[in-house]
C-alpha cells in the first residue's frame, strides 16, 4: 500500500543522504521525495512517498526513527490528510484551436499560466498526485514539452500538528 | 586558555576515561599525533594494519565493556578500518573511530587522500559526523561517545579535517548530553511486561532464547535469576554465550545453524518463547515458515527496528534488558507467583533429556589424527573455563562455541554478525589490554590467521601475550564442509596450499612455536604454552583435515531438519523427521 510519511528533521548536511542511503540500502522504494526547511530553521520537515506490506511500512518507520537525525515521524496515511504536489509544465500550443483547448483545460484543472510565448504556455499546477496525473493526460504526452514536478507534500487535517 | 583542535581531542578522551587508542599515523591526522606524543595518560597502540586497530579496539570493548577508541588517517586509512567498523555495527559493539581528513578547504577537490569518509561508512556506522568548525569538536566528541555507547550501541566514526584539528578554541567539555532527535528508551512499558510475565507464567513447553543483548546490556545477572526462578530451559545465540552459566543443568547448549539438537528442538517445539537482545537472525531462525510453529513469543529488545523484523511477537517489549527483567522479576516476586503448569514442565522437562541423550555433540575420538573438538574440550580444561576465547570465523568458531563452556559474559569474543575472517588475533590483543589478568586465547584457522598475521608484529611491542590455537586443517574447512555437502565435493578454492611454517613465523615475531600432531600431545602443549605466561605462544595443531560441524541446520532448514554427526545419532533420531546427509 502506499504511504506518505512526514519526517521532522534535523537541518544538517548529510541527513538527506542518510535517509536516501536507509532506502536504497533495506531495498525500499521511494516514489517521491520533498524536503526543505520549516519556522524552525534548525528543522527540515521531508515528505516521503512509498509503498509496501504492513511489515515492510513498519520497518520503514522504525528504521528511520533510528536515524540520528529524524525528530519526530508521521505516517500520515494513518489518519485524514491533505496532500499536494506542485508541478511546472511547458505546453506547446501553436494553432488558435490549440492555444484555446489548452487554456480550456488549465481552467478546468485551476492551474495559471506563468509564462507565455507564441508557440507555448508554461502553467503552474498543484494538487494531489492524480490530479496532475489527470492533466498530463489530458493535455496529452506529444504536446508537453517539459515537466517537473515537486513529489508529494502533506499534512494531517484538524489541531494535531507535526513539532518538537 | 585555548586549546588546538588536537589537544581538544586528546582532552576529551580523558574525560571519556579512555586508557587506549588503538591507531595508525598519516599526514592528517598528525596534529593529533602530536598532542598524543606530548602527554602520558592514553596509552597509543600501534598496529600494523588499521583493520586490525578497529578489530583491537573492538576486542577491547567487548572484554571492557567501554568502547573501543581508533585513530586513523584519512583516505586508505579510513578504507583499511572499513571492514572493522562494519564487524562492531553488525554486533553492536561501542566504538569511538577518529579519523583525519583533508582540510575542509580541500573537501571535494580529489584532494590527495581524500576520500568521503562520512560517505563511505555511513552504511556500516551507528552514526557519523564531519566536524567542520572546532567550537562544534568537544560537542561533538561527547555526543559521539553517548551515541556509541547507548541504547544499541554501536561505532561512531568522528571526521577530522586537518585545519580543525590546528585551529583553537577555548576548551569546554559538556558533562551530559541531551539531544532531541536521540532518546533511546530504557525503561519497558508496565502494561507489556505485566502481559508477558502472565504469558509466561502459564507455559507448559518455555524456552528462554537469550542473545548478545544481555551481555551489551549487562543483564546477565537479571538472565540468570529470571531464568532460575522460573526453571525454565535457556538457550544462547553465538552473541549471547555467557549471558547464562552453560554448566547449569538449565542451559540445553546454543541454538541455531550448529546449535545443539535440544536447544533447536526446544525452539521447533516450545508453546512460549522469551526472546531476550536477540534478533532472531536467519542463522537462528532457520526457515521463517517452519520457525517455531506453536510459539507465542514475548521479546525484549532496546532497538525497536529489531522487533517483528523477521518474525511477529505476541508481546514486544522496548527496554534494556536488565530493566525490563529486573520489572519482571519483581513483578512475579511481588505477586509471590510460580509457574502454573507444573505437569506440564515437568514433562517438557523428560522430553528435553530425551533430546539431550542423543548427545549432540558427541564425536568420534581418533588415536592419530587430532580431532579439533579435543582441542577444544583440553583447551577448555586446562584454562579451567576462565580465559577469554576469540575466535577467527569457520569451523574452528563453531568448535569453539560448542566446546567451550562460557560461564560468564564477555569472555566469549567473536564475530557473529559480519563472520570477519582475521577478526581474532587483533581482537585477544585488545581483550589483553582490557584484561591484563586473564588468559587469552586465540581460537583461530590457518586461513583466517593469515589475514592479520602481521598484528604478531604489534603484540610483541605491547607485550600482550596471547595463546594462539590454531586449528589447521589445511583447509578453508567452513567453505570446504558447503561444498562437501552441497557441490558434491567439488572443493574449489578452500585447499590452503603452501602454507607456512607457522612455528617459524612466530619465532621470527619474537614468539614462541609449536607444532602438535598428536592426539596424546593436546593437552600438554596447551598446559606449557599457558604456563609461559607472559609470552605469546602460537600453537599450530595440525587437525584432521575432513572433520565437520554438528549438528547443522542447512541453509533453509527447520529446526527439526538438523543434520547430525554419525550413524547411530542419525537412526536414533530419524523419527524426528530429521534430514539425513
Ligand atoms: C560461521 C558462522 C556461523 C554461525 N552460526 C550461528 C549459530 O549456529 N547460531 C547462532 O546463534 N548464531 C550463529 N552465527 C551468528 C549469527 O550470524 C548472528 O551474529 C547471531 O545469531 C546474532 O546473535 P543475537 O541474536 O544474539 O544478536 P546480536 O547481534 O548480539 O544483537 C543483539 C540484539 O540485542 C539488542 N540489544 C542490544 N543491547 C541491548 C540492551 N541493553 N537491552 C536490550 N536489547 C539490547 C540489539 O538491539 C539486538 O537486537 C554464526 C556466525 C558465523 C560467522
Ligand atoms: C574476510 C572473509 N572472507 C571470506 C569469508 C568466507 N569464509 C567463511 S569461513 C571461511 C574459511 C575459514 O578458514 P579457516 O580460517 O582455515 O577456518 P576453518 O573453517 O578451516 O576452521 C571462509 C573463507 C569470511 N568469513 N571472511
Ligand atoms: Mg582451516
Amino acid at each position: 500500500m502506499r504511504h506518505i510519511i512526514s519526517i521532522l528533521l534535523e537541518n544538517e548536511s548529510g541527513a538527506l543522504s542518510r535517509v536516501a542511503n536507509l532506502f536504497s540500502a533495506r531495498g525500499y522504494n521511494i516514489e517521491t521525495l520533498c524536503v526543505a526547511p520549516t519556522q524552525d530553521p534548525s528543522l527540515s520537515r521531508m515528505t516521503l512517498v512509498t509503498n509496501g506490506t504492513p511489515e515492510i511500512i513498519e520497518q520503514i518507520v522504525k528504521q528511520l526513527n533510528k536515524l540520528i537525525e529524524v525528530v519526530k515521524l508521521v505516517d500520515l496515511t494513518e489518519g485524514v490528510h491533505i496532500e499536494r504536489e506542485l508541478m511546472l509544465a511547458k505546453i506547446h500550443a501553436a494553432s488558435p484551436q490549440q492555444r484555446t483547448e489548452v487554456m480550456r483545460l488549465i481552467e478546468i484543472f485551476r492551474g495559471h499560466v506563468i509564462d507565455v510565448t507564441e508557440s507555448t504556455y508554461t502553467v503552474e499546477l498543484t494538487g494531489p498526485g492524480d490530479k496532475l496525473d489527470g492533466f498530463m493526460d489530458a493535455v496529452g504526452r506529444d504536446e508537453l514539452l517539459e515537466i517537473t514536478r515537486t513529489g508529494i507534500t502533506g499534512i494531517a487535517r484538524g489541531t494535531k500538528a507535526l513539532r518538537t | 586558555m585555548e586549546l588546538t583542535g588536537a589537544e581538544i581531542v586528546i582532552r576529551a578522551l580523558k574525560e571519556e576515561g579512555v586508557d587506549y587508542v588503538f591507531g595508525y599515523p598519516g599526514g592528517a591526522i598528525l596534529h593529533v599525533y602530536d598532542a598524543i606524543h606530548a602527554q602520558n595518560d592514553i596509552q597509543h597502540i600501534l598496529v600494523r594494519h588499521e583493520q586490525a586497530a578497529t578489530h583491537a579496539a573492538d576486542g577491547y570493548a567487548r572484554a571492557s565493556g567501554k568502547p573501543g577508541v581508533v585513530l586513523v588517517t584519512s583516505g586508505p586509512g579510513v578504507t583499511n578500518a572499513v571492514t572493522g567498523i562494519a564487524t562492531a555495527f553488525m554486533d553492536s559493539i561501542p566504538m569511538v573511530i577518529l579519523s583525519g581528513q583533508v582540510p575542509t578547504k580541500l573537501i571535494g577537490n580529489d584532494a590527495f587522500q581524500e576520500v568521503d569518509s562520512v560517505g563511505i561508512t555511513r552504511p556500516c556506522v551507528k552514526h557519523n559526523f564531519l566536524v567542520k568548525d572546532v567550537k562544534e569538536l568537544a560537542t561533538t566528541l561527547k555526543k559521539a561517545f553517548y551515541i556509541a555507547s547507548t541504547g544499541r550501541p554501536g561505532p561512531v566514526l568522528v571526521d577530522l579535517p586537518k585545519d580543525v584539528t590546528a585551529a583553537k578554541t577555548v576548551f569546554e567539555y559538556p558533562h551530559t548530553i541531551k539531544m532531541r532527535s536521540y532518546n533511546p528508551t530504557v525503561k519497558g512499558h508496565t502494561g507489556q511486561i505485566r502481559k508477558a510475565v502472565k504469558l509466561i507464567l502459564k507455559a507448559e513447553r518455555p524456552i528462554v532464547y537469550v542473545g548478545g543483548g544481555a551481555i551489551l546490556g549487562e543483564a546477565s545477572k537479571e538472565v540468570t535469576e529470571l531464568t532460575r526462578m522460573l526453571g525454565y530451559p535457556v538457550t544462547n545465540t553465538l552473541m549471547g554465550l555467557g549471558a547464562y552459566p552453560a554448566t547449569d543443568p538449565q542451559f540445553v547448549g546454543m541454538l541455531g545453524m550448529h546449535g545443539t539438537y535440544e536447544a533447536n528442538m526446544c525452539m521447533h517445539d516450545c508453546d512460549v518463547m522469551i526472546a531476550i537482545g536477540a534478533r532472531f537472525d536467519d542463522r537462528v531462525t532457520g526457515n521463517l515458515e517452519k520457525f517455531a510453529p506453536y510459539a507465542r513469543i514475548v521479546h525484549i529488545d532496546i532497538d525497536p527496528s529489531s522487533i517483528a523484523k523477521n518474525v511477529q511477537v505476541e508481546v514486544p517489549i522496548v527496554g534494556s534488558v536488565a530493566n525490563v527483567l529486573r520489572a519482571m522479576i519483581s513483578l512475579i516476586r511481588e505477586e509471590g507467583s510460580q509457574p502454573l503448569k507444573k505437569e506440564a514442565l515437568a514433562r517438557w522437562w523428560r522430553q528435553i533429556e530425551k533430546w539431550r541423550a542423543i548427545d549432540s555433540l558427541g564425536y568420534e575420538q581418533n588415536n592419530t589424527l587430532i580431532k579439533p573438538q579435543y582441542v577444544m574440550e583440553q583447551l577448555y580444561k586446562v584454562t579451567e573455563g576462565n580465559a577469554i576465547v576469540t575466535s577467527d570465523v569457520g569451523q574452528h568458531q563453531m568448535w569453539a562455541a560448542q566446546y567451550y563452556h562460557f560461564d560468564l559474559p564477555r569472555r566469549w569474543i567473536n564475530s557473529g554478525g559480519l563472520g570477519t575472517m582475521g577478526f581474532g588475533l587483533p581482537a585477544a590483543m585488545g581483550c589483553k589490554l582490557a584484561c591484563p589478568d586473564l588468559d587469552v586465547a586465540c581460537v583461530t584457522g590457518e586461513g583466517s590467521i593469515q589475514m592479520m598475521l602481521q598484528e604478531l608484529s604489534t603484540m610483541l611491542q605491547y607485550q600482550t601475550p596471547v595463546k594462539i590455537v590454531n586449528l589447521n586443517n589445511g583447509y578453508l574447512g567452513m567453505v570446504r564442509q558447503w561444498q562437501e555437502f552441497f557441490y558434491e565435493k567439488r572443493y574449489a578454492m578452500s585447499y590452503m596450499d603452501a602454507l607456512p611454517d607457522f612455528v617459524k613465523l612466530a619465532e621470527a615475531y619474537g614468539h614462541v612455536g609449536m607444532k602438535i600432531e598428536n592426539p596424546g600431545d593436546v593437552e600438554a602443549s596447551l598446559r606449557e604454552a599457558f604456563a609461559m605466561k607472559d609470552r605469546t605462544v602460537f600453537l599450530d595443531f595440525i587437525t584432521d583435515p575432513e572433520e565437520n560441524v554438528f549438528p547443522m541446520i542447512p541453509a533453509g532448514g527447520a529446526h527439526n531438519e538438523m543434520l547430525l554427526a554419525g550413524r547411530d545419532a542419525m537412526r536414533s533420531t530419524h523419527e524426528e523427521g530429521m534430514v539425513l546427509v
